[in-house]
């Protein structure tokens, strides 16, 4: 962890109290750790985006196009004649500040233009001044004001202290979604070249090599090949990964943290477990070798520029249907953009799972299933043998990530997935959980070390409630379906609640899962099974 | 300082009246010509507003989702929640304004600083409460003030009174929709001025719509209850304004013209202010579609064609390094 990090005794001294001048004042100072860098040229020369040059947000001055402020505002009246979400959200907003206090940055921080609402009235003031009657008319006591640099650092600085998380939109009585706020401010900035390399070094390493890392895909079957070898010496079976195979069934497309960064890479394991007993007829794609979708973070039209290889691949590919890993953000693509974008998908077909024949007919149009709706029907329909007591060495909770959660609402799946692979599954406090549920702190682009303070901070509420259970139920590890999670998580736990692991649902199922003609003892992390010889037969012809 | 800004505002142009009635003998022009302008300008202001707004499409459909989707059959969807059908969603949204179902979800959280610093979410139903009761409560004194622009009086607004009046005894009878509207406004005014926080956010323009409510809920409390207004001359203005023959009575009150004002003033600044959450909360994107966006493909009228990194081009960049580790080609050189 970086030296210059608090300790969490005196992260913990949170002050509520907003100061006493007022917010319309703009005035940003730059706090280490709570920002990220300004995206490197080259990656935005790739995707062919306008870019001031070279820069920091600490300079004092940036070097912005003469014309910076006519082009904000110009691509904001093209914004709000294009989504009515927008528009709708400048104007109704009443202050009544019940998302104030459901920001987890707020709640970490206490730095008052972290209240969802005031995060939104920095892009409203600008709007006022500019698009509203009433705020050319009466200015201030209308709550408008001037676009400036101050006002624009202002906006780097807050909306990108924003994971689009969605928390504060289930409170609001209106359902303003600053998520839809954030994406437009970037917008905003995007169309003078104001951005963060977290967010533009991914996506101009998707659009290239189909994944957010840039693997090249003899490194993509590396990958592969090391877990499938792994898993095969843990197993005593011989496990394969196909890639790139035509007239596969299915097209499977995972977050590339899965086969690349740990703890995914357990999930990974149980991914590949899952399919081998299975015998699932697959195929992975070295060309859409991610599901994590970047472009969410920045815009629109970068987006749907890196969603657009999954359906082109399943094309190629001539697969029926496609099935989707564990990750937040790329579901939120595939479940509310995806099919609008780059859909119709007319050459797929419907999904219908190969071994209980249960039709998805909520993914009809997109033809797009995600892993906990295909491995709960399995489940549900006895076609796994199951021995959750090989998960007794751990005692779970469940992180329901923002996308899955406030974007899909698929709660029940991975809980039903859980309670069928561990004794020991426990639920954090219920304000903290499902629609409910706290960010990691660390999303929609902002999971890099530069902004590490702003991580912890953010991810406080998530890390308390995890805390509770820890020590009240002994919790060890927190699952989720997430692959920033997985990436984020475990450093936030470290911090927070040492002692804690951070793990996916199929690790789960690939541990507790018992495959035809298997020697193993251990599970997919290389710890010994509890009383595997004593037990595990018995609880075997059960199921 | 800012409501003390608002309040100011509001005083001047409470004076303005009085002073072009009592003085200038305006009557007819804050009596006639006034409630017109304010009519006209809230009737073509709300639906430019909506015309507005309706002209910016849909794009995405990207309800906030706030209970178990739609997937498999065995598992329960929550419809009122995460509606997967336009008659649900419709269900959502009635809920929404009906009772303002997202704010009474509405929640507090605390940092409990002992040795082991704690956050504690806490229930905090008050917002929604006071919001719930104050907005029913116009509602139904709104509907109430029918009978001034009704002969005969219409039999709902009758029983509507005389609900109104259930609980109390005594002359004149006391409405409980008065009493409420005033606490709840005053809950919203303290609030905003005594909630650090929400002083924080709020703007001059919040404070001066909760004075203008305000003034309107005492001025027809002091005229029903205080002071004795000339019904029957209301009622006459009432009738002639609403069939476009207006006759301006003697004898109407100062009181019943700073009431009329405030109430015209509040409607002709309703569309161009935050009031216009009235119509705004009906096209939330984030509420009022169903998410079955996987099962029912959404169109976006403005999608357009992108520059993409297609197969070929990436086979193109990488055949030598695929062709190494043995990945399938589509072309071989």
């Amino acid at each position: 962890m970086a030296e210059h990090v608090k300790k969490p005794e005196e992260m913990i001294k949170i002050d509520y109290k907003p100061p006493r001048k007022d917010w319309m004042d703009p005035k940003v100072e730059f706090h280490r750790g709570f920002y990220n860098y300004a995206a490197v040229p080259e990656r935005l020369d790739y995707l062919g985006l306008p870019n001031p040059g070279k820069w920091q947000p600490t300079d004092e001055k940036w070097p912005l196009p003469d014309n910076w402020k006519e082009t904000i505002l110009k691509t904001m009246k093209d914004r709000l004649d294009k989504y009515r979400t927008f528009k709708v959200f400048m104007d109704v907003c009443v202050r009544c500040g019940a998302c104030a206090d459901k920001c987890h940055y707020f709640i970490g921080s206490g730095d008052p233009k972290n209240m969802p609402v005031l995060r939104a009235e920095l892009l409203r003031s600008v709007y006022r001044n500019d698009f509203t009657t009433a705020g050319k008319l009466m200015g201030k006591f209308a709550g408008a004001r001037e676009l400036n640099e101050q006002v624009l650092k202002e906006w780097f600085y807050y909306f990108y202290q924003c994971t689009e998380c969605r928390r504060c939109s289930v409170f609001c009585p209106y359902g303003i979604d600053t998520a839809e706020i954030t994406m437009m401010a970037r917008e905003l900035m995007n169309s003078i070249g104001i951005n963060i390399d977290w967010i533009c070094t991914p996506a101009a390493n998707c659009y290239r090599t189909g994944n957010h890392l840039g693997i090249q895909p003899h490194g993509f079957m590396d990958s592969l090949e090391f877990a499938t070898d792994e898993l095969s010496e843990l197993t005593g079976l011989k496990i394969e990964a196909p890639i790139n195979k035509k007239g596969a069934e299915i097209l499977f497309v995972a977050p590339s943290a899965d086969y690349f960064a740990s703890p995914h890479y357990y999930t990974l394991l149980g991914y590949l477990a899952l399919f081998h007993e299975l015998g699932l007829d697959y195929t992975w794609s070295s060309f859409a070798s991610e599901g994590g979708n970047f472009g969410l973070f920045h815009s629109q039209e970068t987006m749907k520029r890196l969603n657009a290889k999954i359906y082109m691949e399943a094309k190629r590919l001539g697969v029926k249907w496609i099935l989707g890993g564990e990750c937040g953000h790329m579901w939120r693509v595939l479940n509310q953009y995806m099919d609008t974008m780059n859909g119709p998908a007319d050459f797929l077909e419907e999904p219908v799972s190969p071994f209980t024949g249960t039709r998805f007919e909520n993914a009809k149009s997109t033809k797009m299933v995600h892993i906990t709706e295909f491995t709960s029907d399995l489940i549900k329909h006895n076609k796994l043998k199951l021995d959750p007591s090989r998960n007794d060495h751990w005692t779970p909770t469940f992180h329901d990530s923002c996308n899955p959660a406030r974007a899909m609402g698929i709660f029940e799946e991975p809980r039903y997935i859980l309670n069928a692979c561990c004794n020991n599954f426990h639920e954090m406090p219920e304000n903290t959980i499902r629609e409910q549920t706290f960010c990691c702190g660390s999303g929609a682009g902002l999971g890099t070390d530069e902004n590490l303070e702003m991580r912890l901070r953010g991810g406080l509420p998530r890390a308390n409630a995890v805390k509770y259970v820890h020590e009240t139920k002994g919790v060890d590890i927190l699952l989720c379906m997430c692959a920033i999670d997985k990436a984020t998580l475990p450093t936030l736990m470290d911090y927070w609640v040492p002692g804690v692991e951070v793990g996916g649902i199929h690790e789960m199922v690939g541990n507790a899962l018992v495959m035809k003609g298997e020697t193993r003892t251990t599970d997919l992390r290389g710890t010994p099974f509890v009383n595997a010889e004593a037990k595990g037969e018995e609880v075997i012809e059960d199921v | 300082m800012k409501a003390l800004y608002s309040l100011l505002a509001y005083a001047v142009l409470v004076v303005i009246v009085m002073l072009g009635v009592g003085v200038a003998g305006l009557d007819y022009f804050f009596g006639v010509i006034i409630p017109y302008a304010a009519i006209a300008i809230f009737i073509f202001g709300f639906v430019y507003k909506i015309v507005v707004w309706a002209k910016s499409p849909v794009p995405f459909r990207i309800p906030t989702t706030c209970g178990q989707q739609k997937s498999l059959p065995w598992i329960k969807q929550n419809k009122l929640d995460n509606p997967s059908s336009g008659i649900a969603a419709f269900g959502r949204m009635a809920l929404e304004i009906l009772f303002f179902r997202s704010l009474f979800r509405n929640s507090r959280v605390s940092l409990k600083k002992a040795s082991e610093p704690k956050l504690v979410y806490g229930p905090d139903k008050w917002l929604w409460f006071f919001a719930l009761a104050f907005h029913w409560s116009f509602l139904i004194i709104l509907l109430r003030h029918l009978r001034f622009f009704a002969e005969p009086v219409p039999a709902f607004v009758t029983l509507l009174e005389q609900l109104d009046g259930f609980f109390q005894v005594g002359l004149p009878i006391i409405l409980v929709t008065d009493i409420v509207i005033v606490t709840a406004l005053t809950f919203l005014f303290l609030r905003r001025l005594f909630d650090a926080k929400i002083r924080y956010i709020s703007l001059p323009s919040d404070y001066f719509a909760l004075f203008m409510l305000l003034g309107i809920a005492c001025t027809g409390i002091l005229m029903r209850y205080f002071t004795k207004t000339d019904i029957v001359g209301v009622k006459e203005l009432a009738m002639g304004i609403i069939s476009f023959h207006p006759t301006l009575p003697e004898g109407l009150s100062m009181l019943f013209y700073i009431h009329l004002f405030t109430v015209c003033l509040l409607f002709a600044y309703f569309p161009f202010s935050k009031l216009m959450h009235l119509g705004g909360v009906f096209l939330s994107p984030t509420r009022n579609l169903a998410n079955n966006n996987r099962a029912k493909r959404h169109v976006n009228p403005w999608n357009y064609d992108v520059p993409v990194h297609t197969y070929e081009e990436y086979e193109d960049e990488f055949r030598d390094v695929m062709k190494a580790a043995g990945l399938p080609l589509e072309k071989d050189s």
